[in-house]
């Protein structure tokens, strides 16, 4: 079976993963920063060493991701919505709405069982909708990303933020430390706001489970326990969340290759 | 007068528009909401306090996601064909 | 620690009384009290026209607001508040003034007040403040056609352009003649989003671009958006800016090529002129002496 890859522009960071004989050879990312097509190919190369392969060996290379059109190496793209469709199916031959949060875009996508999506809903250029929210809120917390999520855990209930923009948001929760309201309450509330947003996406497109959560946002605990509350269904969560786009992209290359 | 509920922001333009001189406090778009986010409200208008539809304040600033579910764009959602005097209409743009 | 949001205009407080005004027996006396957020505003009006008024800092709580700005614009009139015949409360505090006959909206006082302060002719209000946006379409007597408020996200408000100025390092007061500083303006930064504009921003200055032009492309991209309020409401001449941003050059000008519309110049409050700051309890005010006689038969 050929090897194939796929890289994810994502506008934080670029994710790569390698497939061969139709397993998950290799995964590897670096921060898009400013260049980020050098980063893809940093990111490729990683990738390469860790599956033992030479680039021509790889028959074939499609990128998706917000920057895909900049990707090096790719001979095509892949919708952001197809990729998550075809990974999330992959992961989970059960999944049947796949749920991306990103750094700026989170997406909710109804699939079939072979991994072709049906359906989507979108939300885009608004940073409260997405990872970044998060990123924000840790900042006004004085809280390390990773840690949000554990300390949301710890609280009850949430305390009412305004949750609605991430410039709001931050001032908001100044002025709540000062006034000595609890830290994870706040976290609790930061992740009850994106869980709120996400079940109304999937909702929308009807809860079609099984619901599989796969982008960076996906490894915060305090998200996902928010979500599963929100949602009041079991939710799925593969290891490595942030590959998705880059797998689905890689086994999106891989039928092409077949039909070829 | 014409009240806009709802927001601009980077992803689009979402708005349920209710006018309250048509609107005459029947209840009905209260009722059929499936998410509660319609509510009387009185407002002064003319020098008197009239009973209108509102959308409350605690769905003012999510509206996007309160309505999604309805499938506001194509504004046929319960709220609006329940009213009998189209005082509320859908206003959506999403990119 | 990061420091506390700075208020975007620093206003001082003030009061003034109309002393080539008197009032008679047979007067209507009315006030209105508008406790805002930030600011607690009071007006007197003689038989509908503005005789005192007084701008003071809202405190901790509405009541001790609404008390402190109301002792202020009695100060120096011969009035007392068993004079006035009927108070209207308005603003964010309205349902909490002691003295208030009646709480009315900030929407439908802001209007009145407009239309007295510019005249029967204003037809559209954009009022921009701290935190929200409102966009306001009146009639010819004041009376509020249509309405919209944005609180839900930062862009075009005080607040955002605050997040802008620190970025970019440039004195809050200064950012409207800096953003009108540039030869060519330049196109608008494909972002709303204050958040992500900041990001494209940080970009833009690593590719050369100066401080000015970032500013004047986010600028523009702020009164966009802001004109797209206006719009939504219905432009119709003649057009008012109101709030913190009235005195943002770069916005407003902005705006009014955008709309091809030029707005009415602010009053200058300190040349006796009426600060548009006390259009909500002047509007208050005017809306009282209406209730008044309405309740007189």
């Amino acid at each position: 079976m050929a090897s194939t890859a796929g890289i994810d522009m994502g506008i934080q960071t670029v994710k790569v993963v390698i497939l061969k004989d139709g397993v998950v050879a290799a995964r590897a990312k670096a921060s898009s920063g400013f260049e980020p097509a050098k980063a893809a190919e940093q990111a490729f190369a990683e990738a390469l060493k860790a599956a033992k392969l030479t680039k021509e060996a790889v028959a074939q290379v499609l990128a998706t991701g917000s920057g895909m059109d900049i990707a090096p190496y790719a001979s095509g793209n892949v919708s952001m919505m197809g990729a998550d469709a075809k990974a999330g199916v992959f992961l989970f031959p059960s999944a049947r709405t796949i749920v991306d949060v990103g750094a700026e875009e989170a997406r909710a996508v109804k699939c079939d069982e072979r991994g072709i999506m049906q359906d989507f809903v979108v939300n885009e250029r608004c940073a409260a909708g997405a990872g970044t929210f998060i990123e924000a809120m840790a900042r006004a917390l004085e809280v390390k990303l990773e840690d949000m999520g554990p300390l949301s855990l710890k609280a009850e209930r949430a305390s009412p933020i305004n949750a609605s923009c991430v410039i709001f948001g931050e001032s908001d929760v100044v002025s709540l430390i000062h006034r000595q309201e609890s830290k994870p309450e706040i976290a609790r509330a930061v992740f009850d706001a994106m869980a709120d947003r996400i079940s109304s996406m999937v909702h929308r497109l009807g809860i079609n489970p099984d619901v599989v959560v796969v982008g960076g946002v996906a490894k915060d605990v305090g998200f996902v326990d928010s979500l599963k509350r929100k949602l009041g269904i079991n939710i799925l969560v593969p290891e490595y969340p942030e590959y998705a786009g880059a797998l689905g992209a890689a086994l999106t290359a891989s039928s092409r290759v077949k039909g070829a | 007068m014409i009240t806009h509920y709802g927001y601009i922001d980077g992803s689009g333009e979402y708005f349920i528009v209710i006018d309250s001189e048509k609107c005459n406090g029947c209840r009905k778009c209260v009722e059929k909401c499936p998410q509660g986010a319609l509510e009387l409200v009185t407002e002064f208008i003319d020098l008197e306090d009239k009973t209108v539809a509102a959308v409350s304040e605690a769905h003012r600033k999510k509206i996007r996601y309160t309505c999604q579910e309805c499938k506001p764009e194509e504004n046929k959602t319960p709220c609006v064909l329940a009213c009998p005097k189209g005082a509320i209409r859908c206003s959506w743009k999403s990119p | 620690m990061t420091e506390q949001p700075r208020e975007y205009w620093r206003w001082q407080e003030y009061h003034r009384v109309r002393n080539d005004k008197s009032w008679k027996n047979k007067d209507v006396i009315t006030a209105g009290v508008d406790v805002g957020s930030v600011g607690s505003k009071a007006a007197i009006m003689i038989d509908g026209e503005m005789y005192a008024w007084a701008v003071t800092r809202t405190g901790s709580n509405s009541p001790d607001s609404a008390n402190k700005v109301m002792g202020m614009v009695l100060q120096d009139t011969d009035l007392k508040q068993s004079d006035i015949q009927y108070t209207v409360g308005t603003g964010y505090g309205r349902v909490n003034v002691p003295m208030a006959n009646k709480a009315i909206t900030e929407i439908a006082c802001h209007a009145k007040g407009a239309n007295y302060i510019w005249g029967p002719s204003v037809r559209t209000i954009l009022d921009v403040g701290g935190q929200d946006i409102k966009a306001i379409h009146c009639d010819e007597s004041g009376r509020v056609t249509a309405f919209l408020m944005n609180d839900k996200c930062a862009a075009g408000t005080g607040r955002g352009m605050e997040v802008f100025a620190d970025l970019l390092q440039i004195p809050i007061e200064d950012i409207g003649k800096v953003s009108l500083s540039v030869d060519v303006e330049p196109p608008p930064v494909s972002c709303t989003c204050v958040a992500f504009a900041k990001t494209e921003a940080i970009g833009l200055l690593r590719k050369g671009w100066t401080r000015e032009k970032v500013l004047a492309a986010y600028t523009r991209a702020m009164a966009i958006r802001m004109a797209n309020l206006v719009n939504r409401v219905g432009l119709e001449k003649e057009f008012v800016i109101t709030g913190g941003q009235s005195k943002n050059m770069g916005i407003v000008t902005r705006i009014e090529t955008i709309l091809g519309v030029k707005t009415l110049p602010s009053p200058n409050w300190r040349e006796g002129g009426l600060d548009p700051m006390v259009a909500g309890a002047a509007g208050a005010a005017l809306l009282g002496k209406a209730l008044y006689l309405k309740s007189k038969g």
